[in-house]
């Protein structure tokens, strides 16, 4: 267990849609402080590729380990230290945001000293707790998903498509966010179209179909 | 693990989720609605179309009353796992630390509250309809006690393998009715022996044997095929 990896290990991973090869032999770690931005076209894989280290799709070939054990060993405390936000937002059109935060809290555990009504303060939604999210613009409907972000205590994040729908100033909080996390030894997997500037962390890109990363700057 | 990190219980989990999910179909009540009709009127056809004759409903009483419930059951199993599974909230239960089978239990509980236990509460007044007689009725409601349960048990595995699936409703009928079946006899035969005066204990006993496997295995099944249909 020594020479195990502290965080994120994917090992030769492959994987396939149909009977398409989206990558092959993929290797990398993830380490404390550490972002990878993973980049690509429109069907490169960036998905599956987030997915499979999520533990939610199994790769073709290849495993991914959390220090040093496979993610989904008994032992393995990966998805107590997990927060994976996908396209798909888990939000309930018919709940409140206070609501839709109660559940995803208890699902998923949370800091104790952070209540929800602060975090959706500091998400911009301060006024907006008791109205059902149905009534929500889209920004706001995604601002109730990432407002998990300030009540997680988990310390490797994967967000697919974080900013989509979201305002300038939106971004720029989530972007300080970010940095903060990575600052603390937090760890990150991000996709998107748009530029990313987080202004810590030491940061490597990677583009499908390409295998190897390349650092960022 | 770190001494401030504080992960909310497996036991909060269930019970906000059972909440959240009642809050729900609070919020949806017309859709609850649906299966709740189709049982009423199905049986109330049954006089209409066959016969009002006495004798006659009394015999098939417990047969159609059954029948009804368990068609009901199937309809109301579409609302079970699919909005879940199309807003990304499955998803996030699979990835929770907590037990996935638990929580798929407290799907499958809150489930039965708003669809099973309705059922045994109308039962009495359809029972009425069709002249079921008093001791007729107090067994048919206990049968719908232990029965409903496994239906949802039961059912929450079909909908879990045929949630990824366009048009799973043929198929979900296909793997659920057949394993209704046993539910649906003993249930039927016991309502029987209860207007005929005789012992019912032993259906009622294998019912309640039913019940304790199907909440045992159900929801480890329905946990391991929701795991496929998410991927």
């Amino acid at each position: 267990m020594t020479d195990a990896v502290a965080g994120l290990h994917l090992k030769s991973i492959s994987c396939t849609r149909g009977y398409r090869d989206l990558f092959t032999n993929l290797e990398f770690e993830l380490c404390p402080g550490q972002v990878i931005r993973v980049e690509g076209k429109n069907g490169s894989g960036k998905t599956s590729l987030l997915r499979i280290m999520a533990g939610l799709a199994q790769p073709l070939e290849g495993e991914v380990l959390w220090q040093g054990r496979k993610i989904h060993h008994a032992e393995s405390d990966y998805f107590q230290n997990l927060l994976f936000l996908g396209h798909r937002a888990a939000i309930k059109f018919e709940l409140t945001p206070v609501e839709n935060l109660c559940m995803a809290k208890s699902l998923h555990g949370s800091k104790t000293e952070n209540g929800i009504e602060e975090a959706l303060y500091q998400i911009g939604l301060y006024g907006f707790e008791d109205i059902p999210c149905a009534q929500l613009s889209a920004g706001q409907k995604r601002r109730v998903a990432l407002a998990q972000l300030f009540l997680t205590q988990a310390k490797c994040w994967i967000l697919d498509e974080p900013y989509t729908s979201l305002d300038v100033n939106a971004v720029s909080m989530l972007e300080g966010l970010f940095a903060k996390h990575l600052n603390n030894g937090g760890m990150l997997v991000i996709t998107s179209h748009q530029p990313i500037t987080i202004p810590a962390g030491e940061q490597r890109k990677l583009v499908l179909p390409n295998t190897q990363l390349e650092p960022l700057i | 693990m770190n001494a401030s990190v504080q992960t909310p219980s497996t036991l909060s989990a269930f019970i906000s989720l059972i909440k959240r999910d009642l809050m729900l179909s609070y919020r949806h009540r017309n859709e609850l609605l649906n299966p709740l009709l189709f049982f009423v009127i199905v049986v109330t056809l049954f006089p209409l179309g066959v016969s009002p004759e006495k004798q006659l409903l009394q015999t098939m009483a417990p047969g159609v009353i059954w029948v009804a419930a368990l068609l009901a059951a199937m309809l109301s199993l579409d609302t079970l796992f699919k909005s879940d599974y199309e807003d990304g909230t499955l998803e996030q239960i699979m990835l929770s630390p907590h037990s996935n089978a638990l929580l798929v239990l407290a799907k499958i509980i809150s489930h039965w509250l708003v669809t099973g236990v309705p059922i045994i509460l109308l039962a009495p007044l359809l029972g009425l309809f069709m002249f079921l007689p008093g001791e007729g009725i107090i067994t048919l409601m206990l049968t719908l006690l232990l029965g409903t349960p496994i239906l949802s048990l039961v059912g929450a595995i079909g909908m879990a393998l045929t949630l990824g699936l366009n048009r799973g409703g043929m198929l979900l009928s296909l793997l659920v009715l057949p394993l209704y079946i046993p539910v649906l006899i003993f249930s039927a035969s016991a309502v029987d022996a209860s207007m005929a005066g005789l012992e019912i204990k032993g259906q009622l006993y294998f019912l309640g044997a039913l019940l304790v496997l199907s909440i045992t295995l159900a929801p480890l099944a329905a946990a391991t095929a929701l795991k496929i249909s998410v991927e």
